[in-house]
């Protein structure tokens, strides 16, 4: 019953050469997105989770960036492997993007009624009068109140979460196959971010698309994805079903990260489990498991070789040398 | 001054920031009501959270309890102490007592200064110390106390990651021996696995020195977590006010019923059972807040009088304080 492969990334291996140092930002991932499927990535500030998506699109400026390995099969062709006018054409209609920060996909300059009319006679080849009509249409699906009248404003006249509305109506206007969305409701009180999660959860039904969800919050991973990607220093380290993921976590990183989490629905029952130390330096080149030094089950190959992302369970993979069920090395 | 006296009081607080126009002659032409009439204590040893959206005046009520801001009308009292009216060493003994720390652990440390010297000046300002030697141990143990080492106490800022950082803060804060701390969104710039870390260090210095905190904060997971009392505001006003499990539990006031439904839990089956009280629209502004409850625009259960009449703040039994005329 498992749905049509829609990409498939192997091998991601993305660096920054900068003067103070080579940045390890993703070190050689893998996972794929069925057709209709919602996939969180979900990580701490750092561990490289936007890089690894602007390398499958494309967005990495090179140099200082370098793509060391990987491919990227979206249908038949490798992202990776495109040239520039192919890249733009997926990346406009058929993978979509919104980030934390709606300006930088919006232009400041341009009213968002021209900015959503332009794309839509570049990529759906309309004539001025349908794309305004259809603007009007997007704008309303979306939820902003007064919307014809709106499309004469500039984008700092539209609150933070009005904002992600329009973004999230310009990209949504294609019917993309895949949406990317890089935390963008991270920067928005929680009763917007609820508002926003309810919006995208509709359109997701309507559109029919599959989404990559990224995020440093557990509690949007668990309102919103199908499966979940954890991720820590530039690797992937656990992979699995939510439900799976939240009830029965097996690498230490996310086991520690879900006991450090307080809950707003029950009682305080116990002090926080707080995780010692820091994630690693990206700019020192990763050897052995990047958690080893903050891992409490800890064992001497973790010092010195990488494990890879193993299934453990029926879909349900970690990269980690220890069985935290029995103690000692799986 | 007894015992029960609350260390903390504050009766109709009112902070307006003028908004003015023109470069030689300087107008009024309106001004931004960011805290408007708030009344509230905390008793000593006890950490009183308070929470709200974005800009609705949690700085400000903060900054304006301790005199950073001037405050528009009300009173405050810290200790016994009326922060409004002291003077000289009046006003030195309030900044001695009561502390802050910061939101951005970057911007509130001077980025030329060595962790030593930022330590080390509440003790310089206050005169707490005989003599350097003296102040260098004192720095060094502060050090100690919140987890950094004191080898590194020759490094700046810049050196140190971001929860470090907020660790260098909180010894600041803690250098002049303070009763009350005021924590302005302490973890919020931290990752998770570094959140738990200042929250439990947080708890440990108050079980230690008997340390009263004003806990500001967007997360009310970590509120529930680590508070006594729960203050939560709206556009410049509390709306309620309660224990913490009482407001978690009972929420009386519909936006507080509202923003409690909005918080993520992680956990995917609580997260599809929940039900949502999701809010129509966004937070007005408060140049032009609208008049009788603050909230009757986005309230789903408004009525006439909301518009007209500001729901008084009183306490409806058992300490539990709300504003809500349908309460
Ligand atoms: N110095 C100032 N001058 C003018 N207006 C101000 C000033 N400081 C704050 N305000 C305004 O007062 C209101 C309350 O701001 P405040 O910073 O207290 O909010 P907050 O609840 O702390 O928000 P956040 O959660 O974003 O930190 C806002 O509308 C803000 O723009
Ligand atoms: N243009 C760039 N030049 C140099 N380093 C970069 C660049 N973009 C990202 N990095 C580094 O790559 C790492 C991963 O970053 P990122 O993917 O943005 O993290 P996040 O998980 O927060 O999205 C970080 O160490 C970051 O500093
Ligand atoms: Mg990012
Ligand atoms: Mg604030």
């Amino acid at each position: 019953m498992e749905r049509p492969l829609l990409l498939d990334v192997a091998d991601l291996q993305t660096r920054f050469h900068t003067p103070e140092g080579t940045v390890y930002a993703v070190n050689g991932i893998s996972y794929r997105l069925h057709e209709g499927e919602t996939l969180a990535m979900v990580g701490e500030s750092g561990c490289g989770k936007s890089v690894s998506m602007m390398s499958i699109l494309g967005l990495i400026p090179i140099p200082p960036g370098e793509i060391v390995s990987g491919t990227a099969r979206y249908r038949d062709r490798d992202l990776l492997r495109m040239s520039e006018e192919e890249l733009e054409q997926v990346r406009g209609k058929e993978i979509a993007m919104i980030f934390q920060d709606p300006m930088t996909s919006l232009n400041p300059v341009l009213t968002v009624g021209k900015q959503i009319t332009e794309m839509l006679q570049k990529h759906m080849g309309m004539k001025p009068a349908e794309a305004a009509d259809r603007a009007v249409q997007l704008l309303e699906w979306v939820g902003i109140p007064d919307a014809r009248r709106r499309l004469a404003d500039y984008p700092h006249q539209f609150s933070g979460g009005m904002r992600q509305r329009v973004m999230i109506a310009m990209q949504l206007a294609c019917t993309p196959s895949i949406l990317i969305a890089d935390e963008p409701t991270t920067a928005l009180d929680v009763t917007i971010q609820a508002q926003i999660m309810d919006l995208v959860i509709r359109l997701r039904e309507e559109v029919g698309m599959a989404m990559i969800w990224i995020t440093h919050n557990l509690g949007v991973v668990a309102g919103l994805a199908e499966r979940v990607m954890v991720m820590y220093a530039g690797f992937i380290v656990e992979e699995a079903n939510v439900d799976d993921l939240f009830q029965d976590p097996r690498h230490p990183y996310t086991i520690a990260l879900l006991a450090a989490l307080p809950r707003v629905d029950r009682r305080r029952d116990r002090r926080l489990k707080s995780i010692p130390g820091a994630p690693p330096s990206l700019l020192v080149k990763p050897r052995g498991c990047p958690f080893a030094p903050r891992c409490e089950f800890v064992i001497a190959r973790c010092q010195s070789e990488m494990p890879p992302l193993e299934l453990i369970a029926p879909r349900h993979k970690i990269a980690c040398w220890v069985d935290v069920l029995r103690g000692g090395s799986r | 001054m007894t015992e029960t006296e609350p260390l903390v009081r504050v009766e109709g607080l009112v902070k307006h920031f003028p908004i003015t126009r023109g470069i030689l002659i300087r107008r009024q032409v309106g001004a931004v009501q960011a805290v408007d009439d708030v009344t509230f204590s905390i008793a000593r040893g006890e950490t009183l959270g308070l929470v709200g959206e974005s800009g609705c005046g949690k700085t400000t009520v903060g900054r304006t309890v301790l005199g950073l801001y001037p405050a528009t009308a009300g009173a405050i009292v810290i200790d016994g102490h009326h922060v409004r009216t002291a003077k000289g060493a009046e006003l030195m003994a309030i900044r001695r007592k009561a502390q802050m720390i910061f939101q951005d652990p970057y911007a509130s440390l001077n980025p030329r200064w060595t962790v030593g010297a930022i330590v080390g000046e509440p003790l310089r300002v206050h005169k707490l110390c005989r003599d350097e030697k003296e102040r260098l141990d004192r720095v060094k143990e502060l050090m100690q106390l919140v987890g950094l080492s004191p080898r590194l106490i020759n490094r700046f800022p810049h050196e140190f990651s971001g929860g470090q950082r907020q660790r260098i803060g909180i010894a600041r804060a803690l250098a002049s021996q303070p009763l009350f701390v005021i924590c302005d969104e302490p973890i919020s710039a931290l990752d998770v696995s570094i959140q738990a870390q200042v929250v439990n260090l947080l708890e440990d210095l108050q079980e230690r020195f008997g340390l009263t905190y004003l806990f500001i904060a967007h997360d009310l997971s970590m509120v529930r977590h680590l508070c006594t009392r729960v203050a939560v505001m709206y556009l410049g006003v509390l709306v309620e006010m309660a224990q913490r499990d009482e407001v978690y539990e009972s929420p009386l006031h519909p936006y507080t019923q509202s923003l409690l439904s909005a918080v993520p839990v992680p956990d995917p089956q609580v997260a599809r059972s929940r039900k949502r009280v999701l809010l129509e629209g966004e937070v007005p502004s408060p140049i032009n807040p609208p008049g009788g409850c603050r909230f009757h625009l986005r309230c789903p259960q408004a009525e006439a009088r909301c518009a007209t009449d500001r729901p008084a703040w009183r306490d409806v039994g058992g300490g539990h304080w709300v504003a809500c005329h349908r309460v």
